[in-house]
């Protein structure tokens, strides 16, 4: 089967509405399928992968240690916009750590997030064969 | 007759917490709820808006709904008060209506 870019361009908040989830999922089928999947947190999607989520108060499964496995499936770039992090009042330091192991460099952790700024990330997703929208 | 109103939308999504805050009358009470959390942060483009919302209203925070989010009750906008679900049962036995900003 022939590999193209996926980009999943997440818009939306985890837990008010079921988009993060459902996206989350269908990254992890793509990726099985050998796709050379990356994702992008733009909006309201930052908040997708902040830290310190804690949802034993309102009786919701917490899916963001789900993301820490995407490196495993070899979905290792995940861009997010400046500025939408800006207009949050955050930064790179309220996000989780999201890390993949380098196997052609004796399993070296690199960072998975790529803080892009709107231009850059307008580039990488005109090199996209298929964009999906949540 | 005083009000709760309640938002549940992000106010980067929507202009429900915009909305509310321009309509609601003196001494009515707001209590951000679900997405309408990230309403109450301070640092926002959004902060300066619900701070002056103060003055005229009184602003509540529903504290299960932040914790879910990560977002931490020190960076709450001053003057916000954080609520758990039993002050949220409190908030509709203190007023007499309640609108939702759906």
């Amino acid at each position: 089967m022939a590999t193209k870019n996926f980009m999943f361009v997440n818009r939306k908040a985890p837990y008010g509405t079921v988009y993060a989830l459902e996206s989350l999922e269908v990254v992890l089928i793509g990726a099985a399928f050998e796709q050379n999947v990356s994702l992008a947190f733009i909006g309201d999607g930052v908040y997708q992968i902040a830290k310190n989520q804690k949802t034993d108060g309102i009786g919701m499964k917490n899916f963001s240690p789900t993301y820490k496995a995407l490196g495993d499936y070899e979905v290792t770039k995940l861009y997010v916009e400046k500025e939408s992090l800006e207009a949050r009042g955050l930064t790179l330091d309220d996000l989780m750590d999201l890390t993949w192991e380098d196997e052609d460099e004796d399993y070296a952790e690199k960072p998975s997030i790529i803080l892009v700024s709107s231009a850059e990330l307008a580039a990488v997703m005109d090199e996209q064969e298929v964009v999906l929208s949540f | 007759m005083s009000t709760l109103h309640t938002v549940n939308k992000s106010p980067f999504e929507r202009d429900s917490l915009a909305a509310c805050i321009r309509l609601a009358s003196k001494g009515h009470a707001i209590l951000l709820i679900e997405d309408g959390v990230f309403g109450a942060m301070a640092g926002t483009d959004h902060s300066d808006m619900v701070k002056a919302a103060i003055e005229n209203a009184s602003i509540y925070v529903l504290g299960p709904d932040l914790a879910a989010r990560g977002m931490s009750e020190d960076r709450v906008i001053d003057g916000i008060q954080v609520v758990d679900y039993s002050g949220f049962v409190d908030l509709t036995k203190q007023h007499s209506t309640c609108q939702s900003w759906l």
